[in-house]
């Protein structure tokens, strides 16, 4: 079971963190919610999360809630530039079909 | 798949539901846009890499509009229907625009605001910056992948009311939700502030393409209080070329140019100036329509020369709005740089020997004023938890009570940041006065019938006491969503009653303005008012006090004694109660004061000799017992 970053989604974390001054890592996760069923989560973590599993991936921590793991195992986080667009992109091996947009999908 | 960015703690949004804000700087010369992505505020490039707009419009024939560079390159080949620096001609009128003579444009005055005639029709200032908003927010669409909820634009501290609106109204026609309009220097003071979290009293300084400010600005802890700010909105880097411009037509010795050739020159002039900033001298060439042609060298130091005076235009607001936030020199713990215009060495210099230290120029000056409305865009749309709250706004209008005489106290002087709480002690008028009516008020003049009642509660139960005994602490608090809440608390029992109203309801942004110009009108006329309102209540208080001696102690006096201050109250009660027919009428009521208190006084020194020879009495018979 595990998380994964791509080494360009590690470096603008690390960044990220950098400019804003403080957090100990991000935390993933995923919700019932959006046009198919699942949304992402992916936030900043200001403290450890007490009882999420912990990855670490290029020096970056990575916190996952158990819960989630389940739908998100395998998952690689990558940085993307789509366009004038950018951010970051769940590379999931569980979705099963995903809504046009993709930010919600199914498992 | 959609992009995502990473939020704030406990602060994902739902699918389709991003809170997407931008910042965008309208500037005279060049806008910009910018957001803040993963919390880290960024300034949104277009598809050729650019960050900069040019605040550029083209309109054609057919009702085509180019923005920007395509815009800026047709200057000199179309220069009445490509609109530059409009945002001078916003909520103006053609009187208030100074050099129109000297402009290519076809001006059409209009009520309010001037127009311009254009190929496409004529255009207000309002319609051509929605043009180059329109842009900027189909940027950011583009480049954030959805649409905006709203936007933080910026305009300069001076702008009045009628500029400010119409830059609302631009935004509203380019579909642009206006979460709020931010100064500049403070916008660049979030983005400094910030990302550097420094702490101390910052002046910035703003010369822009069409508009000089400066602001002192203390900052500590996130939070920071505008101290003062002072400008000119009629003077930025546009007159540097101008300049430069006047010093071509000397060199030259032209004819009369056409509107084609005077663009062609103020372009090279800009061009010329922008090279100063590297190198210290520039070859200076141009070719005519009519054929002449001009080639001269101008050096750093003729270029200082002829802008001297410009570069003093800008430190005289300087140096009063130091003078207004009771500051030296030496007290500005650092100077920030905004605008492309601070890139000029002279500039630089000036404002270095001004303040004694090199000035801030850490973040592009460009960009630094987009940055922090991105930043605050970013906190108004909700992306940032409440402890992170950045609170930037100020009370308007002052808030204060009604006190004796319809006068106004103010506790909270306006333009004070929120949240914020002041507390102020009052008293009791009469003896033995057991209520107290407190009545909340905001606005800037001295009588409280001229201020807006905002509310009214009593505070009952305070134990009797003589006049002035009682200690009645009123706080007025204002909190981070602008509602403020009054207590009035009697120290010694410890009754309190309070309410809670919303300052700025029902106030528009019309009625603030036409509070303060009420306030600086009547000025005068509210200072004779308020010395009227003091005397007058001084002599009701000396009378009220002098009949309960009289009732009290009237033994002490003759008949002849008696009727002599009972002349003088009645004197003195006419005096108040007639009407101010001259303007001094404030001194006719100090003598009749006066004169009260000087029949009495035989009356009060015998009130109190009487009362300390039976405190020694007292003093004996307990030492005795």
């Amino acid at each position: 079971m595990a998380v994964t970053l791509s080494e360009r989604a590690a470096q603008h974390i690390t960044n990220f963190i950098a400019k804003r001054g403080k957090g100990v890592g991000i935390r993933l996760g995923v919700r019932t919610s959006g046009c198919s069923g699942m949304a992402y989560k992916l936030e900043f973590a200001d403290e450890t999360p007490e009882g999420d599993e912990v990855f670490t991936s290029h020096g970056v921590t990575v916190f996952v809630d158990p819960q989630s793991l389940a739908y998100l195992d395998g998952t690689e986080l990558d940085y993307a530039r789509e366009g004038l667009n950018e951010g970051f992109k769940f590379n999931n091996p569980n979705v099963k079909d995903a809504c046009g947009c993709g930010e919600s999908f199914n498992v | 798949m959609a992009l995502l960015q990473i939020s704030e703690p406990g602060m994902s949004t739902a699918p389709h539901q991003h809170r997407l804000a931008v910042g965008i700087d309208l500037g005279t010369t060049n806008s910009l846009v910018a957001t803040v992505r993963s919390g880290l505020a960024v300034v949104l490039d277009d598809e050729a890499g650019r960050s900069l707009l040019p605040s550029v419009v083209r309109y054609h024939t057919n009702g085509a509009t180019d923005v920007g560079f395509t815009a800026q390159s047709a200057q000199n080949i179309d220069p009445r229907n490509t609109i530059v620096s409009v945002k001078r001609f916003m909520g103006r009128g053609v009187a208030d625009i100074e050099d129109a003579a000297s402009l290519p444009y076809r001006f059409v005055d209009a009520p309010g605001m001037v127009q311009l005639k254009t190929a496409a029709g004529v255009k207000s200032p309002v319609e051509v910056s929605a043009e180059i908003l329109k842009v900027l927010r189909e940027r950011a669409e583009v480049s954030l992948g959805g649409e905006l909820v709203g936007a933080v634009i910026t305009v300069p501290a001076y702008f009045d009311d009628a500029q400010r609106q119409a830059t609302k109204d631009a935004a509203q026609l380019a579909g642009l939700n206006v979460l709020r309009l931010l100064n500049e220097p403070t916008a660049a003071a979030i983005a400094y502030g910030l990302d550097n979290a420094s702490e101390g009293v910052y002046a910035v300084y703003d010369l822009g393409g069409g508009t000089f400010d400066i602001s002192i600005l203390r900052l500590s802890k996130g939070v920071f209080e505008v101290l003062s700010t002072n400008g000119d909105s009629a003077l930025g880097g546009d007159d540097f070329d101008q300049r430069i411009f006047c010093w071509m037509l000397e060199q030259g010795r032209f004819a009369p140019l056409c509107a084609g050739d005077a663009r062609l020159l103020l372009t090279k002039a800009r061009d010329a100036k922008e090279a100063l900033t590297e190198h210290t001298d520039v070859r200076v060439t141009a070719m005519l329509s009519t054929g002449e042609m001009m080639d001269a060298t101008l050096t750093q130091t003729a270029f200082n020369a002829m802008t001297a005076s410009l570069v003093g235009k800008t430190l005289a607001p300087t140096r009063k709005a130091l003078r207004d936030a009771g500051l030296a020199v030496d007290e500005v713990k650092g100077v920030v740089m905004v605008g492309g215009s601070t890139r000029m060495p002279c500039i630089r210099q000036a404002v270095a020997d001004f303040f004694g230290q090199t000035p801030l120029t850490n973040l592009d000056p460009d960009k630094v004023v987009a940055l922090g409305a991105a930043m605050q865009a970013d906190v108004l749309a909700g992306n940032r938890a409440g402890d992170d709250w950045l609170l930037l706004d100020v009370i308007p209008l002052s808030l204060g009570l009604e006190t004796m005489g319809g006068l106004t106290e103010k506790v909270i002087p306006r333009n004070t940041t929120i949240p914020t709480a002041r507390a102020q002690d009052f008293t009791t008028f009469k003896d033995g006065q057991t209520a107290m009516g407190v009545h909340v008020l905001q606005g800037e003049r001295e009588l409280a019938s001229d201020c807006r009642s905002l509310a009214r509660f009593e505070l009952r139960g305070i134990p009797p006491m003589v006049a002035g005994a009682a200690r009645i602490r009123v706080t007025f608090q204002v909190d981070a969503d602008g509602l403020l809440s009054v207590s009035a608390r009697e120290q010694s029992s410890g009754v309190e009653a309070s309410v809670q109203v919303k300052p700025s309801y029902g106030l528009g942004d019309d009625d603030i303005t036409r509070m303060l110009k009420d306030a600086f009108t009547h000025a005068k006329d509210d200072m004779y008012a308020r010395a009227l309102n003091e005397q007058v209540v001084d002599a009701q208080g000396l009378i009220a006090a002098t009949r309960a001696a009289l009732a009290e102690d009237g033994a002490l006096i003759d008949a002849a004694e008696t009727a002599e201050i009972e002349a003088a109250i009645a004197a003195l009660e006419k005096l108040i109660s007639s009407p101010d027919v001259e303007p001094n009428h404030h001194l006719v009521i100090k003598r009749g004061i006066e004169a009260l208190n000087a029949v009495t006084t035989g009356f009060a020194q015998r009130r109190m000799d009487r009362n300390v020879r039976r405190a020694m009495a007292g003093q004996k018979l307990e030492t005795f017992g």
